[in-house]
């Protein structure tokens, strides 16, 4: 290359940067127009490929029966829903945001399923100014008051793990009298998280944690590591962990000597018919805790209905609900800023995410919604279940709760 | 099957190929997904096109191979396969109808067998035969038409499938562009295209195909018959639009493609990184993800206030960063300098899977996050101005490639990059030249561990966190793939491979499930057509070529008696 | 080893040196804290051993795959663990229906036997077109294209199988004949784990003697030792390419029932990491050498399962078993260093460039 050449395009490259950077100032947030017959558009990200996917499966399908329960439109406009996968990661969230985030015509956001995949995209999504509402990010953070800007456009409906894991230790330590246990993670944010919150809280109340172990999510024989567990013969066992680890554990515990006493304990994450075909019989007898369908509003009955007649099967992981409920959320946040002009329809972004956080005592599926300003909406009803028998032969998910905390 | 078959015998055999290829569309539920994004609204769907592209491309096959000299038999084969294809989807259907299927494959679902028969039911199969019977005809006729028309059509039609396809991407680029926003409205209605911008793409992307088609070869035989001094400038003032164009990209493309834009770019950073070791130096790295890992995390940890270590801004940590990279290359690449090939390839991915698992593990917890990996990691800024969005980072990233790239084209021929290609060719004898083989091995280790511990470290400022899922042993296969597909040793050849093993997949983000298993088969495609790579380096493509005489020919003749 | 000490020593070599030494060192050093601390019993040790015998078994079975294609075509064929999960994968819906109908609690030996077929058969088929069509074209290649084709194959399989499928887990009914556990000598051993590692021992033993003394087997042997003499000597080399991939199918989809056996979940994903596992361990008993692979293939299963137990915890390790992996790679890295040639040495006979 000549010296000409070089400089030349140093210059250009200057003088494009410094136009780029002129150009780049914008109102973060403005106002969604719709034409007559123009669709209002909420769009999805959730996990829709790779191991989890009954997951997202799972609360796309509550947000499709919530768009049909609400009538399909808004003040006379139609709904569109779209989706992205977001995976269960953090690129896979980053992507997944940032497409939706370049699509103008996109109102509110639902999803995502996954807490790492969130903790990127969120704010992604709220500086193009789309809220969203997930029905299944546990990790506190996300709603914690130091979480750091970026997330003022985020609301959940599901429950913070804070609850959940803490729930389960009093279960253990109060209801049932045990004193000592053991966690397992798999190294996966929702997992980690929750073994830690449980061992805290069982420590607090005066239990004795016998140790903390974790697994690959690739794992398939567990058995060396509950040995290990069993030599100092915990009453109980936590591992709020997914399927198909959470099955492998189930059934080879029964096969470990030092465990036939033990009680074991998962999670939300694996409360789902496909965990009863993975862990089989062995899951007889076991606890897990999950959000209470028995408090869930009268109206969960029909949900279940509408659920089996459109899809032919029960709903396969424990979020349809969460899903139903936070789309009823925008909606109704919707349709309540939105002002018709002429033909046209006007969203007043600011004015949705405002609606949407002072959301309060809305009647959902889970219980009554109410949003505090960090967006944290759940009604959280945690119970712990206990699996029978008839469960695993039917290959159905307990519907009583065993024990509930209030 | 051997050469002289008869293109009967061959179009029947490549019509069983072709139903077999439909019934498994079908039943791996690629159909049925794509059936839900039309095309062309209400006229057709993707899941139609991917069904008819397969009996066209087939019968297409089956017609070359009966040759231009017969065109009857030429139709008539090309018809032959269709229908035996369109056959499989009856067939299918028929089956389906009368034995639940679904007990074992679970896409074989009611709506699949109302797609597959024009949402008729059973009555459809004469309907679907004589789909066969037309596309057949229309790849015949397509194959006796002289080879601009051909051509013309041919691309045409591409441009309104693929405009189809990423009609979600296109329409809010296209409304970024001010006046030309008013496209849109023209070209898609509510799902697909609209007919009448269907009709009017088609038609302007043949008239511009047929013109260039024409005038094209006058054009460039024009240019090169100017003088030296001119086509010099030329060259020039086209490289001055390309600098402009890759400046002003981000403006036009928007927010989306310009994250894929740096995704690639990251890809192509890591992929020129590795190029030294694999393309350059021959050594098969497998677990490079490891120094991308070493990156992102060195400066999550000496950035991220999160941990409050260090809390250093990103520039006083990059020298760190990449410290730590080459560092990290050379402590890896010492235990490995005696192994070869294979073995070479099982120890590195063995590394590779060891920083995951350390990275990931509860032991180091306190020092590095374990699974909650490591947040809050500040964007880049030069002087108060900050890298945010994708459209800021893309600018931060093509700086970066111009630097990675400009220096290893400058190491590729420099003495260094010379003993590279002289250890990859044979070590003995470059041993034997006087090379020093552990020096010159760990400088590709360490120049390689560099590179990729910049890109890990861009990458963890982008994201605003690092987990330790990020490092999987997918991420080494991806860029050890990219190199190989875009030509091995060649620079270019990093930049196209990222652009299609990359770039393609994030774009069609929403049919992610059958991403890997069109991933895949595309690699085994690209492996047995076109080894050498889509941009191949020029040496050694010609090296490829000279020991490749004997053997692609032998290969050759096995994949045609095959 | 210590003949290439006196021959020449680097730098490289010390720090190489002092890199083993220290792990050796931690090894050590950590075991004798864990026996000291007494966590442990005899028995739990027992248990650790029979776990990993049983996990050894299948990646050995699974190895011998590996190493064969290894020796004949010079290739890591990544994806032989595809093939390993097509078969269980397959044969769980015919595991499946036995069960549903009750044959499988009236008659289980003829239900397993036809499970053993059916999963051999698809595993075979498997990768018979898998060579066909993916890498005999590329005979000749260089290095670099079949291995990335094998790529492209796996994730193409893993896909394939996933969109017929279906993402879910399924999971293998429970056998009531392999329930429960016997006491042999007083050590407790679960009856499936038995049964795997009798089966697994009996396979492999088939497989050595069919690869010594059969016909086909001799001839495959002479095609990975020279493969022009051996088709100067009237051998079909691709007719006994093909049968390496038919025969090392034959031994993933038995290692494939095995592992149903043991794990009962199967699932499209399955393959990959006992894959990796298994080339793993082929190249730790010396690659192209088939009692090298099985032995491997144990010993990588037995330091997976006793490992983090006995080294790490004693060091005070948090979590060990989540490092397990890491165990079993370091162990890789450290064999290839100080004995490229794996534990049995490979039959290679040339040396590979």
């Amino acid at each position: 290359m000549n010296r000409k050449l070089i400089m030349i395009l140093t210059c250009v490259f200057v003088i494009a940067f410094a136009f780029s950077i002129q150009a780049e100032v914008k109102d973060p947030i403005g106002v969604v127009k719709l034409g007559p017959g123009e669709p209002v558009h909420i769009a999805y990200w959730v996990v829709i490929s790779g191991p989890n996917t009954s997951l997202g499966t799972d609360v796309v399908r509550g947000i499709e029966i919530a768009v049909d329960d609400f009538g399909g439109s808004i003040k006379g406009f139609p709904l569109k829903i779209s989706g992205q996968d977001a995976a269960c990661s953090a690129e896979g969230g980053q992507a997944a945001a940032t497409r939706l985030a370049a699509d103008p015509t996109i109102v509110a956001a639902i999803g995502s399923t996954c807490s790492s995949a969130a903790k990127p995209g969120v704010p992604i999504l709220w500086k193009a100014g789309i809220p969203t509402v997930s029905p299944s990010n546990t990790a506190p953070f996300l709603t914690d008051p130091e979480r750091g800007d970026g997330y003022g456009g985020y609301a959940r409906t599901c429950h913070n793990d804070k609850v959940q894991g803490a729930i389960a230790a009093e279960f253990a330590f109060r209801e049932k009298g045990l004193k000592s246990a053991a966690t397992i993670h798999d190294g996966s944010v929702y997992a980690e998280q929750l073994a830690q919150v449980f061992a805290k809280r069982f420590k607090e109340l005066g239990g004795k944690v016998t140790s903390m172990e974790a697994v690959s999510p690739n794992d398939t024989d567990m058995r060396p590591v509950l040995t290990k567990i069993a030599t100092a013969k915990p009453d109980i066992i936590y591992y709020p962990i997914f399927i198909a680890e959470g099955g492998f554990i189930t059934r080879q515990s029964k096969e470990i000597s030092g465990l036939e006493k033990t009680t074991m304990m998962g999670a939300d994450g694996m409360f789902s018919p496909d965990f009863y075909k993975a862990a089989g019989m062995a899951a007889v007898g076991m606890y897990h805790s999950s959000p209470d369908f028995g408090a869930f509003a009268g109206g969960y009955q029909a949900f279940l209905a509408k659920h089996m007649k459109k899809y032919g099967e029960k709903p396969i992981a424990p979020f349809h609900g969460h899903a139903y409920d936070a789309t009823m959320m925008i909606l109704k946040a919707i349709d309540k800023v939105a002002v018709k002009e002429g033909g046209n329809l006007h969203i007043g972004r600011k004015a949705l995410r405002d609606a949407l956080l002072a959301t309060s005592t809305m009647q959902g599926l889970t219980g009554t919604i109410t949003c505090d300003q960090y967006g944290d909406c759940a009604d959280p009803k945690i119970a712990i279940y206990q699996t029978a028998a008839e469960n695993v032969k039917q290959g159905a998910m307990p519907t009583k709760p065993y024990w509930k905390p209030y | 099957m051997n050469q002289d078959q008869s293109p009967w015998r061959y179009a029947v055999n490549i019509g069983l190929i072709g139903a077999l290829t439909v019934v498994m569309l079908s039943l791996i539920g690629m159909v049925e997904s794509f059936s839900k994004r039309d095309i062309i609204y209400r006229v057709v769907t993707m899941g139609n096109t991917l069904l008819l592209l397969t009996a066209i491309f087939l019968s297409y096959l089956a017609a070359k191979k009966a040759g231009r000299e017969h065109a009857a038999t030429a139709v008539g084969s090309a018809i032959l396969t269709a229908v035996i294809t369109a056959a499989g989807v009856a067939l299918l259907v028929a089956i389906g109808k009368t034995i639940n299927l679904r007990m074992v494959f679970i896409n074989a679902s009611p709506v699949l067998y109302q797609i597959l028969t024009f949402y008729i039911g059973p009555k459809g199969i004469p309907l679907v035969l004589l789909g066969g019977l037309l596309s057949g005809l229309a790849a015949g006729l397509l194959f006796l038409a002289p080879p601009s028309i051909r051509k013309t059509i041919i691309t045409a039609l591409s441009a309104v499938v693929i405009a189809g396809v990423l009609q979600d991407m296109l329409r809010p680029v296209i409304a970024l562009w001010g006046p030309l926003a008013k496209i849109n409205l023209f070209l898609f209605a509510a799902n697909g295209l609209s007919i009448k911008g269907a009709i009017g793409l088609f038609v302007v992307v043949a008239i511009l195909v047929y013109v260039w088609g024409q005038k094209g070869s006058a054009v460039k035989t024009k240019v090169q018959g100017l003088p030296a001094g001119q086509q010099r400038n030329l060259k020039l003032a086209s490289m001055l639009v390309l600098a402009f164009i890759l400046l002003v990209l981000p403006k036009i493309l928007g927010l989306f493609l310009s994250e894929v834009l740096t995704i690639v770019g990251l890809y192509v950073l890591l992929g020129l990184g590795l190029n030294i070791v694999v393309g350059f130096a021959g050594l098969l790295d497998l677990g490079y993800v490891a120094f991308f890992a070493v990156g992102s995390y060195v400066v999550a940890i000496l950035t991220s206030p999160e941990l409050g270590f260090f809390s250093m801004n990103f520039w006083t940590a990059l020298p760190f960063v990449i410290a730590a990279g080459i560092l990290s290359g050379v402590l890896l690449g010492v235990p490995v300098l005696k192994m070869r090939g294979d073995y070479l390839a099982i120890a590195t991915l063995g590394f590779g899977e060891i920083i995951r698992i350390l990275v990931l593990s509860d032991w180091l917890r306190p020092w590095i996050g374990g699974a909650q990996g490591i947040g809050q990691i500040p964007n880049i800024s030069i002087a108060g101005y900050t890298f945010t969005t994708p459209q800021q980072v893309y600018y931060f990233i093509l700086a970066g490639c111009l630097l990675v790239g400009f220096i290893s084209w400058r190491l590729r021929d420099s003495r260094l990059g010379r003993a590279w290609m002289a250890v990859r060719e044979d070590e003995d004898v470059a041993q034997a030249m006087g090379i020093n083989l552990v020096a010159t091995k760990l400088m590709a280790f360490a120049t390689g561990a560099g590179f990729s511990a910049l890109s890990g470290a861009i990458f963890a400022t982008k994201i605003g966190s690092v987990y330790p899922h990020s490092f999987n042993v997918i991420v080494s296969i991806n860029i050890i793939c990219l190199i190989i597909v875009g030509g091995m040793g060649s620079i270019p050849g990093v930049i196209v491979g990222a652009f299609a093993l990359v770039g393609l997949p994030e774009l069609l983000r929403e049919f992610a499930e059958f991403r890997l298993l069109v991933y895949g088969a595309a690699l085994v495609a690209m492996m047995l057509l076109k080894p050498e790579g889509l941009w191949p380096d020029v040496k050694r493509r010609r090296e490829l070529h000279i020991d490749e005489d004997e053997n692609v020919a032998e290969a050759e003749e096995a994949t045609v008696s095959a | 080893m210590f003949q290439r000490i006196r021959e020449r020593i680097s730098p490289t070599d010390v720090v190489m040196w002092l890199i083993g030494g220290g792990l050796l060192f931690l090894v050590v050093w950590g075991s004798i804290a864990t026996l000291i601390k007494g966590t442990y019993t005899a028995r739990h040790w027992i248990d650790f051993i029979i776990f990993g015998l049983a996990q050894g078994s299948v990646y050995a079975l699974i190895a011998t795959g590996y190493t064969m294609v290894y020796g004949v075509l010079r290739m890591i064929n990544f994806a032989h663990g595809e093939v390993f999960m097509s078969g269980p994968y397959t044969a769980y819906f015919v595991a499946a229906w036995f069960y549903r109908t009750g044959w499988l609690d009236t008659n289980p030996i003829s239900c397993l036997a036809a499970i053993f077929l059916v999963s051999m058969s698809v595993s075979v088929t498997i990768a018979f077109f898998l060579e066909r069509i993916a890498y005999r074209p590329l005979r000749g290649a260089p290095r670099l294209i079949p291995l990335i084709t094998a790529i492209g194959a796996s994730f193409f399989l893993q896909y394939l199988f996933r969109g017929l499928y279906g993402s879910s887990f399924q999971a293998y009914p429970d056998i009531a004949m392999l329930e429960g556990h016997w006491v042999i000598w007083g050590i407790r051993i679960l009856k499936f784990q038995a049964v795997v590692i009798v089966a697994a021992i009996v396979l492999m033993f088939a497989l050595y003697s069919f690869v010594m003394k059969s016909r086909i087997g001799k001839a495959i042997r002479s095609v990975s030792e020279d493969k022009e003499a051996s088709a100067l000597m009237g051998i079909d080399v691709d007719k006994m390419i093909s049968m390496t991939f038919v025969v090392g199918g034959a031994a993933a989809g038995a290692a494939g029932v095995l592992y149903a056996i043991m794990f009962k979940q199967v699932h499209f994903f399955m393959g990959f990491i006992p894959g990796i596992k298994a080339f793993t361990a082929a190249v730790l008993g010396g690659i192209g050498n088939i009692p090298g692979a099985m032995l491997g293939g144990i010993f990588l299963g037995l330091v997976e399962s006793v490992g983090p137990s006995l080294f790490l915890d004693g060091l005070g390790i948090v979590a060990p078993y989540q490092l397990k992996d890491a165990i079993a790679f370091t162990m890789l890295v450290m064999v290839l260093i100080f004995r490229p040639t794996g534990i049995l040495g490979e039959r290679l006979a040339v040396k590979k460039a």
